[in-house]
C-alpha cells in the first residue's frame, strides 16, 4: 500500500536537473499570465495612478493639465455639502439594504428551503429581475411611480383606498430615496437569495434534523443552527452589497438624476456630473479616488473583522 | 385514541405551513411579474388604448409598436453593436481567465500567491469606480470611440471574479490525470488544451454566460466610452430612447421589451450555467 507509484523527491530533483522542462515550465507560467497581468495594469492600476496625479489639477480635460493646486480638489470635495449628502444616501442604501434586503432574502431562501415542490419555479421568478438591465428595470420603475394614477400603476392602487392623494414618489424629497431603495430590492433580493439556497445545499440535513431531535423548535434551529452554518454565504452577500451600495449609478441616474435637488444623490451621480457633464476631470478625478479609498478601507475592514471560523469546513 | 389525534394534528401543523409558505411566495412572485407584465401588456396597447385602459390585457393586442421598432435601421444597428461587444468580452474573459486560471490552479513558482492576491483586487471595487480614471486612459490611447474599447475595459474588469471561479472549478479536477499525462510526455501547455479545457467545459459555459450577461447589460463603460451613436448598445440606446420618446409610454414600452427578450431568453435556457457559476464565485470568495 505504503510503495509509492512515483518517487516524488526524485521526480523533483529530476525535474530541477533536467533544466529543458524546468524552462518550459517557467515560460508556459509566463506566458500565462501576462494577458491578464497587461489587462489589468493597462486598465485597472495605470487608470487609477493616473487619475492620483491629474486629481491635483484644476483640469477641463482640454489640452495638458499646468493648474497644479495640490490637494485642494480633495478639500473642496470633504467640504461640499452635496458630496456629503451623497455619502450619507449611499450609507442609507448599505444599512437599508443590510437590515431589510438581506433579511428578507434569507427568510425567503428558508421558506424555499432545500424540498419545496415548486423550489426551482419559485428561484426562476426571483432571480429574473437580476438580469434584465438595469436601464430597463429604471425605465420599467418611472412609469410604475408616475404620479398621474392613470399612468402610474402604484398610484392607480392607492387612489383606490378612499382618501388617498397620489403621491408624487420620484418627485418628492421625502420619498425618492424610499423609492430608489424599493427599486433596488425588487432587483437584487433575488441574487441573495440565489446564493442562500446555494448555501442551503451544502448544509446537511441531519444537522438540523439532529437539532430538532434534541428538543429545539423550528425558530431554534434557524437561529442557531442554519444561519451559523450560512456564514460564509452571509458574509459573501454582506460585501456584495454593501460594495453596490456604496458604488450605485445606473439605477439612480436614469430614475432620478440625483433629483429632486439632490435628494437622491449618491457618490457615482456626483462623480458623473462633475467629470462627463460638466467636465471637470480634475475634480472628477479626485471624487473617483474617495470612493475607491472608501471601498478599499471598507473591504479590507471587513476582511480582517469577518473572518469567523467556518463551521461547516470543518464538519 | 391518542395516537391519532397526535397524527390528525401533525398533519394540520405540516399542512397549514405549507399553505402559507405557497401564500408568501406566490405573493412576492406576483410584486416581481407585475411591473414586467404591465410594460409587455403597455406595449401591445395603441396610444389610445394607452391613455383609456393603462392597466388591462390589451385586447386585440396591437403589433404596431412592436413593428415600428423593429423597423428602425438604428435599433438594429445597437443590437449588432451589443452583440459584437458581448462576443468579444466573453471570448476575452474566456482566454484570458482560462489562462490565468490553469497557472494559479496547477502549476507552482515563487510569488504566486502575491501574484494571486493582485489580480483578484479587482472584488474590492465595481467598475464604476475605476471607471472615470479608465476614461482617462482610453482617451490617452485614442480609443475613444471605438467598440474595441468597451471590449477591453469589460474584459478588463472581469478578470478577478471569472478568474477565482475557474481557479475553482480548474482546481476541482484530479492531479492523477495531471500526473498521467505528464508520464505520457505531454507538457503543461497539452494538459491543459487537450485535457483540462474539454474537462471544463460546463465551467466555462458558466463563466461565459455569466460574462454574457454582464457585458450585454452593461450601461456605464458604452455610456462613458462611446459617443457617436452609430456605436451605442442597446441598454445606451434603451436610455436615450426613454429619454426621446417619454410621451410616447407604448412605444417606449415596445423598445424596452425588446431589448429585454434576448437576454430573458437567454436566462431560461442558460439558468443553470448562470446560476452554478454566480454560486461557484460567491462561495468561494
Amino acid at each position: 500500500m505504503n510503495i509509492p507509484l512515483v518517487n516524488r523527491d526524485l521526480l523533483k530533483r529530476q525535474q530541477r536537473n533536467s533544466s529543458p522542462r524546468r524552462a518550459q515550465d517557467r515560460m508556459t507560467i509566463f506566458l500565462f499570465l501576462l494577458p491578464a497581468f497587461v489587462f489589468f495594469l493597462l486598465f485597472i492600476i495605470y487608470p487609477i495612478i493616473r487619475a492620483g496625479y491629474f486629481s491635483l489639477f484644476n483640469w477641463n480635460g482640454m489640452g495638458p493639465a499646468t493648474n497644479f493646486i495640490g490637494l485642494n480638489n480633495y478639500k473642496q470635495i470633504l467640504t461640499d455639502q452635496v458630496f456629503m449628502k451623497g455619502v450619507g444616501n449611499c450609507l442609507l442604501i448599505v444599512v437599508l439594504s443590510l437590515a431589510v434586503q438581506l433579511p428578507l432574502a434569507l427568510m425567503l431562501a428558508i421558506m424555499v428551503g432545500r424540498d419545496l415542490p415548486g423550489r426551482a419555479f419559485f428561484r426562476t421568478i426571483f432571480f429574473m429581475p437580476y438580469v434584465i438591465s438595469e436601464v430597463i428595470t429604471a425605465i420599467i420603475w418611472i412609469s410604475l411611480f408616475s404620479p398621474d394614477p392613470d399612468r402610474g400603476f402604484i398610484n392607480a392602487l392607492l387612489v383606490l383606498i378612499p382618501g388617498v392623494q397620489p403621491q408624487n414618489f420620484l418627485g418628492d424629497m421625502n420619498q425618492v430615496m424610499a423609492c430608489v431603495f424599493i427599486v433596488l430590492t425588487w432587483k437584487y433580493f433575488g441574487l441573495h437569495m440565489l446564493l442562500y439556497l446555494a448555501g442551503l445545499q451544502n448544509i446537511p440535513k441531519e444537522i438540523e434534523e439532529a437539532a430538532m431531535i434534541d428538543g429545539a423548535n423550528r425558530w431554534q434551529t434557524i437561529r442557531n443552527v442554519t444561519i451559523p452554518l450560512l456564514g460564509s454565504t452571509i458574509r459573501t452577500t454582506i460585501q456584495l452589497s454593501v460594495l453596490g451600495s456604496l458604488t450605485q449609478f445606473n439605477l439612480v441616474w436614469i430614475m432620478t438624476t440625483g433629483g429632486p435637488a439632490n435628494a437622491s444623490e449618491v457618490m457615482a451621480t456626483y462623480m458623473y456630473r462633475y467629470a462627463f457633464i460638466r467636465f471637470q476631470l480634475g475634480y472628477g478625478s479626485a471624487v473617483a479616488l474617495v470612493m475607491l479609498a472608501i471601498c478599499l478601507i471598507f473591504s479590507v475592514m471587513f476582511l480582517r473583522l469577518a473572518r469567523q471560523p467556518d463551521y461547516l469546513g470543518s464538519i | 385514541m391518542a395516537t391519532v389525534y397526535t397524527l390528525k394534528r401533525n398533519t394540520i401543523k405540516k399542512k397549514l405551513p405549507r399553505f402559507f409558505q405557497y401564500l408568501v411566495l406566490s405573493f412576492i412572485s406576483l410584486i416581481i411579474l407585475v411591473p414586467i407584465v404591465i410594460m409587455v401588456f403597455g406595449a401591445l396597447k395603441t396610444r389610445g388604448e394607452m391613455f383609456t385602459h393603462p392597466y388591462t390585457i390589451p385586447n386585440p393586442p396591437d403589433w404596431e409598436n412592436y413593428a415600428q421598432i423593429l423597423q428602425t435601421p438604428s435599433f438594429w444597428n445597437m443590437l449588432g453593436n451589443s452583440l459584437i461587444t458581448m462576443v468579444g468580452s466573453t471570448v476575452g474573459v474566456l482566454i484570458v481567465c482560462s489562462l490565468a486560471s490553469f497557472v494559479f490552479a496547477r502549476m507552482q513558482f515563487r510569488g504566486k500567491g502575491l501574484a494571486f492576491n493582485f489580480l483578484t483586487l479587482g472584488l474590492m471595487f465595481p467598475i464604476t469606480v475605476a471607471i472615470m480614471p479608465v476614461y482617462l486612459v482610453v482617451r490617452q490611447m485614442q480609443l475613444i470611440d471605438s467598440l474595441l474599447a468597451v471590449i477591453l475595459v469589460q474584459t478588463a474588469f472581469g478578470i478577478s471574479q471569472n478568474m477565482l471561479i475557474l481557479r475553482g472549478f480548474f482546481t476541482s479536477i484530479p492531479m492523477e490525470l495531471q500526473d498521467a499525462s505528464y508520464i505520457d510526455g505531454c507538457s503543461a501547455f497539452g494538459f491543459f488544451w487537450r485535457i483540462l479545457l474539454p474537462l471544463a467545459r460546463p465551467s466555462l459555459a458558466a463563466i461565459g454566460a455569466l460574462t454574457m450577461i454582464v457585458s450585454w447589460n452593461d450601461l456605464l463603460t458604452p455610456l462613458i466610452l462611446l459617443n457617436r451613436d452609430t456605436l451605442w448598445t442597446l441598454p445606451l440606446g434603451t436610455m436615450q430612447f426613454q429619454g426621446q420618446y417619454s410621451s410616447d409610454l407604448a412605444l417606449t414600452a415596445a423598445f424596452v421589451t425588446i431589448s429585454a427578450l434576448p437576454v430573458i431568453i437567454f436566462y431560461l435556457l442558460a439558468e443553470r450555467q448562470i446560476v452554478s457559476g454566480l454560486t461557484a464565485g460567491a462561495l468561494k470568495g
